[in-house]
């Protein structure tokens, strides 16, 4: 698998390079998120009884940055790849499909989980730690990256342009991190909302996540586990299927 | 079999692009340590080809293998073999390129390859900007970078897709010294160029592509006496010709005469009958024929 550790290494390198745009950059944000809905909200809004706003907005913030900057590794490390014509580097080498996604995978993971580290680190000026289920975070954290990952190196497969990963971007990702319970809880959303959001996987990551900060869910975490395991496979299975067959990338 | 096995073989390759037949049954052998020319107009199917045996593109129909290693089958054994160059400009902005080429060797499972990495550098001069980022190469030390990364594994066969479009002249004949030296050591070279004097000199076997088909392929002096179409250019004293030339022999604008011919015989007989006439030779040029004027030739003729 030494070619798998290359192409892991590259991937690496590449956005440690520019390490303020894809890390510090969005951990920025979610600070700048935090100050203004906790300035906001924090006094009028309780969510789960002796659980602050800001404690409950925290771990919602951690994970849409994770969820965001996997899918972001991924998909604009492909497209740039594309767009350039420099794809052809790691094509030409005799990689097998597996090692590709898993290096793909493994560093967008990876950037995933460093953003999400830090924008953790910067909330702990503003709300207390806690961690009541270590490893139920370590399990959502990681399953949440890889889903992103994953989706991520479909939407660079696909897109053949900047602008139609901006769409797959603003019109699926986007939409799915907003309505999955990041800011609010879906028990103050109408039933039909609830019900949508029931539906959106990201819901589950952020909600599964969320009780191992603060120890009360909307749902069993064991559930929305197994929702986002079951996520992972089958966009595993579909990238994996994409990368096989060449598609869009040997023609 | 070892004997027998041919670095690149290429059997009834077919492959469309929507509306465009870009190859259409292309078969080639080619043979370890030749250095074989591809030549063909823009859009004949060279790239494509190429781009077959790379595993970049994906035939419809027929079969392709490096050093005997089916480019699809055994793919990792094929391009374990095979060191491209492609024919776009292509670098990774984010890297310098010493990391480049460390990533491109890690790529094919190499780890400690900086010893060969230097030499190729080295001999590629590129050593003195081995810590530079890519971006602010020239395009000519770009191609240097895509010629060492194609070698980082010391693939036994190595394809050149246009390799010199763009670069200075000194740059060429460097490179160019530097592919027949690994040529010398026993690798195959595949070349397309559209410098045919290139492919005359470099190549000791040509294949010529029109249409996706081969409509030439032999050997380079085999290919230079298809044509013997000689040229003469004269400057005579005198404009009165004999009367038996007169329809051979065509001025031109500056008042020289020029006549082609097959046979030296033929020039000989003008120049006696000439001496016969008193018309004096002041000027004489000959035009030897070049690659040049095969390729003009054939592909008028396919
Ligand atoms: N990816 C592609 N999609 C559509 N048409 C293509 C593609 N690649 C090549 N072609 C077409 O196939 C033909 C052969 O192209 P190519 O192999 O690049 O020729 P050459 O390298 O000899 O100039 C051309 O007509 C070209 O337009
Ligand atoms: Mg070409």
């Amino acid at each position: 698998m030494s070619g798998f550790s290359a192409l892991f290494y590259k991937e690496l390198l590449r956005f440690w390079k520019v390490v303020v745009q894809t890390v510090v950059a969005p951990v920025v944000t979610a600070l700048l998120y935090l100050l203004i809905f906790s300035h906001v909200l924090e006094a009028h809004v309780e969510v789960y009884p002796g659980v602050s706003y800001t404690s409950f907005l925290v771990p919602g913030l951690v994970m849409m940055s994770m969820l965001q900057n996997a899918f972001s590794n991924s998909s604009s490390s492909l497209i740039q790849s594309k767009m350039q014509g420099n794809i052809v580097f790691v094509l030409l080498p005799p990689l097998s499909y597996l090692e590709f996604f898993l290096a793909y995978l493994g560093a967008a993971i990876l950037r995933g989980l460093i953003v999400g580290l830090g924008v953790w680190a910067v909330t702990l000026w503003y709300a207390p730690f806690q961690l009541p289920h270590p490893v139920w975070l370590l399990a959502y954290a990681l399953l949440a990256c890889a889903i992103m990952a994953a989706v991520g190196i479909v939407a660079g497969i696909w897109a053949e342009k900047y602008d139609q990963l901006a769409a797959f971007q603003n019109f699926l990702i986007l939409p799915l991190t907003f309505l999955s319970g990041v800011f609010y809880s879906i028990h103050s959303l109408p039933p039909f909302w609830q019900a949508v959001s029931r539906v959106n996987p990201v819901f589950y990551l952020i909600d599964g996540f969320r009780y191992a900060f603060v120890g009360q869910s909307d749902t069993d975490p064991g559930l929305g586990l197994l929702v986002a395991g079951a996520c992972f496979v089958a966009i595993s299975a579909l990238t994996l299927m994409l990368l096989k067959s060449g598609y869009k990338l040997r023609h | 079999m070892s004997q027998a096995t041919p670095a690149i073989h290429v059997d009834d390759l077919r492959k469309r692009f929507r509306t465009t037949q870009a190859l259409d049954g292309v078969s080639l052998d080619i043979l370890p340590g030749e250095f074989f020319g591809l030549l063909g107009p823009n859009g004949a199917g060279k790239t494509t080809l190429i781009s077959i045996l790379a595993g970049l593109t994906r035939a419809d129909a027929g079969q392709a293998t490096i050093m005997g290693h089916d480019v699809v089958r055994d793919y990792r054994q094929a391009r374990r073999a095979l060191g491209v160059v492609p024919q776009e400009l292509v670098y990774d902005p984010f890297f310098n390129v010493r990391e480049t080429l460390r990533i491109q060797s890690g790529y094919f499972g190499l780890k400690h390859n900086d010893g060969w990495i230097d030499e190729i550098m080295h001999h590629l001069d590129l050593a003195q900007h081995a810590d530079k980022n890519t971006q602010s190469l020239s395009g000519g030390m770009k191609r240097r970078l895509l010629v060492a990364q194609a070698l980082v594994h010391k693939p036994p066969v190595i394809v050149l897709d246009e390799p010199t479009a763009g670069v200075d002249v000194d740059l060429r004949r460097s490179l160019w010294e530097f592919i027949s030296r690994l040529n010398r050591e026993g690798h195959t070279i595949l070349l397309t160029t559209h410098y045919l004097e290139e492919a005359e000199a470099l190549c000791g076997r040509i294949a010529m592509l029109k249409s996706g088909r081969v409509v030439a392929c032999d050997t380079t002096r085999n290919l230079l006496q298809l044509t013997n179409e000689h040229c003469a250019q004269l400057r005579l004293d005198r404009d009165d010709v004999p009367v038996a030339w007169q329809d051979r022999l065509l001025r031109d604008a500056e008042g020289s005469w020029r006549i082609n011919f097959s046979e030296y015989l033929e020039l000989e007989t003008l120049l006696a009958d000439l001496r016969v006439t008193g018309v004096r030779v002041t000027e004489m040029h000959l035009q030897e024929p070049d690659l040049e004027d095969v390729f003009t030739d054939i592909m008028k003729r396919t």
